[in-house]
């Protein structure tokens, strides 16, 4: 299977803090990948350097064979990388319809002028702007009944749905979920997983996610990274994760404190 | 009750009157507003000239800080600019009025865009600051290229003229100003209907999202700051021909603090209160004259009591506003709307 998106060697620090270092994985192609990891390990952070908002120091990040170094977040945005947010970024003053529109702003071309007077090209992507928002995004993810409310005024559970459509309507081509059932009951969470399934089957979107919910993370993915104190520890199918020792030690703690400081700084004699 | 609301097709629906009521209302509504100068005496048609004027600025100002999240100080400034070039104009060229407009708009955005540039690095308070220096600079300009603005004298004009009528009095003035008001507010809604008003709230309520989804900040600010110094620029050049003269004082910083006021009492965000507070902000001072007058009579000190008191009354209308109706003007009328969509089965 060929990889859409290929991580290598990534590092990124803040002053002293190293967020990254020296991160490589490969996200294949129309697969549901998941990066898991405890809190702080880096993923935010990883899917912070794909979008193009952080620059990391080293390494390099290639979407479809090309590298992104040096390209701009809207020009990524433009080129099919899609996502939401971890503690959601919806935009408050706007309808659940016009926060949706918004993620289809990187395809659309009218300019000021046509915008004024709402006339000619300008209205007629409108209106080929809403009817594909309506026809395949707002039905698939059944928020018809929302659609004309204010973002602020729905539940939080309805608040990452209404994200995730506004990423659909980016029509990604790898779309980033950044803990997409976080804080859900059950009955929603189920609901996500099984929108995130027919995104890959049906739309051939590949999924990254960032996500702790274990029982859903080892359900729906094809393969998944595990990152520890900003490095990848393990690499592979669900299965072989969860036997995985290092990846049991990295969530569950480990009582030889001298192996984990030895692999966290390998070159530095312990005292 | 609202009722007879549903729509056959999607553009139906994006349409800005939606329902065969709001259509009616707005066809009354217009065509008050076309029969009014013929009944008004001098004042009011005085007044409602300057309503006009405000509205387009207030519009302006509108889309930069209630819409796009970027506070500007440069209102004033942008107005004499557009003010200027109309006075300039009509002493050197022979060009009708809608070419002396249109050129006075686009210099004005064109100096917009100019002091936008900060606005990717600076916002909030700092970017006031920013827009702060920038009115000062120009007003600088106004009273020292004399050459070209005539220094603390200033220039006088020609009535507007176009196809050989002039518009000499208020109520020929009344038919420029008021039709553009009207279309440039119509515009203004029609940019929030697509992909770039869209920009606009996107970038004043979650900047940085707005750039991982595809907004190039830069690029929209700097239109934002364009589109409302357009608008400021038009309404200076509307405020020149309605003076018929232009000094440097005509527009000094209190006008830019004016209209960001006009903004927020009418409700940032909301092209209505956009509407409501530049009449708002007009209106008042002139009605609480007319009460001192209404008072003289009965008491023969009124004026001298009440003419220091006027700016506080006015002052702590705007602050009672503040408090009691933080979502601006705006919010009495939706309320009213909301009552009436129900009403008579809930209220």
């Amino acid at each position: 299977m060929s990889s859409i998106l290929e991580i290598s060697h990534l590092s990124l620090s803040f002053g002293g803090v190293k967020a990254l270092q020296d991160v490589s994985f490969r996200v294949p192609e129309n697969t549901v990948t998941t990066v898991i990891g405890p809190n702080g390990a880096g993923k935010t952070s990883l899917f912070n350097c794909i979008s193009g908002f952080y620059k990391p120091q080293q390494g390099t990040i290639s979407y479809q064979g090309k590298a992104l170094t040096g390209i701009k977040p809207p020009a990524r945005a433009a080129l099919g990388l899609a996502r939401t947010f971890q503690n959601i970024a919806l935009f408050r003053g706007m309808t659940v319809l016009d926060n949706i529109k918004l993620g289809a702003h990187v395809h659309m071309k009218s300019g000021l002028l046509g915008s004024l007077a709402y006339f000619g090209a300008a209205r007629r992507e409108e209106m080929a702007v809403r009817q594909e928002v309506e026809r395949h995004i707002i039905d698939f993810l059944e928020i018809d009944h929302i659609r004309r409310q204010p973002v602020a005024s729905l539940s939080y559970g309805l608040q990452k749905r209404v994200e995730l459509a506004r990423a659909l309507a980016m029509r990604p081509k790898v779309l980033m979920l950044d803990e997409p059932v976080a804080g859900m009951n059950r009955e929603e969470k189920e609901d996500m997983a099984r929108f995130i399934l027919d995104i890959r089957e049906e739309w051939g979107v590949t999924v990254l996610m960032v996500e702790h919910d274990m029982g859903m993370v080892m359900d729906i993915s094809d393969h998944i990274a595990v990152l520890n104190f900003g490095q990848v520890i393990a690499e592979g199918q669900p299965a072989e994760m969860q036997n995985n020792q290092q990846v049991i030690e990295a969530y569950l703690g480990t009582s030889d404190m001298e192996s984990l400081r030895k692999k966290l700084n390998p070159d530095r004699e312990v005292a | 009750m609202r009722i007879g609301d549903a729509k056959q097709s999607y553009e139906a629906d994006e349409a800005i009157l939606t329902s065969s009521t709001q259509k009616i209302w707005f066809a009354l509504f217009l065509l008050a507003l076309l029969l009014f100068p013929f009944m008004a005496d001098a004042y009011l048609l005085y007044l409602s000239c300057l309503v006009g004027i405000a509205v387009i600025s207030t519009t302006g100002l509108n889309i930069l800080t209630g819409f796009t999240g970027l506070i500007s100080l440069g209102q004033a400034g942008f107005m004499g600019v557009g003010g200027y070039t109309v006075a300039w104009l009509s002493a050197n060229t022979e060009l009708p009025f809608p070419v002396t407009l249109l050129l006075a708009g686009l210099l004005a955005a064109a100096v917009g865009i100019l002091v936008g540039l900060p606005s990717l690095r600076v916002k909030g308070l700092y970017l006031a600051i920013a827009t702060l220096a920038a009115s000062v600079f120009l007003h600088f300009i106004f009273a020292e290229w004399e050459s070209v603005t005539g220094g603390m004298g200033g220039l006088s004009l020609e009535p507007a003229h176009l196809f050989g009528l002039t518009f000499q009095s208020d109520f020929g003035m009344y038919f420029i100003i008021v039709p553009l008001a009207v279309l440039m507010v119509l515009a203004a809604r029609n940019v929030f209907r697509t992909r770039i008003g869209r920009a606009f709230i996107a970038i004043r309520d979650r900047d940085i999202s707005a750039e991982i989804l595809g907004i190039n900040l830069l690029h929209y600010k700097l239109m934002s700051f364009a589109l409302s110094s357009f608008y400021a620029g038009v309404a200076g050049g509307l405020f020149a021909y309605f003076f018929r003269v232009v000094t440097p004082e005509s527009f000094p910083l209190s006008m830019s603090i004016f209209y960001l006021a006009a903004v927020i009492v009418g409700g940032m965000g909301n092209l209505l209160g956009g509407i409501l507070g530049a009449a708002f902000m007009t209106l008042i001072p002139e009605i609480l004259k007319l009460l001192t007058t209404a008072l003289t009579p009965f008491y023969p000190n009124a004026p001298i009591f009440m003419s220091p008191m006027l700016e506080i009354i006015f002052g702590g209308l705007i602050v009672g506003f503040l408090i009691f109706e933080p979502h601006g003007l705006a919010e009495i009328w939706h309320r009213i709307r909301r009552f009436f969509s129900l009403w008579p089965f809930k209220n």
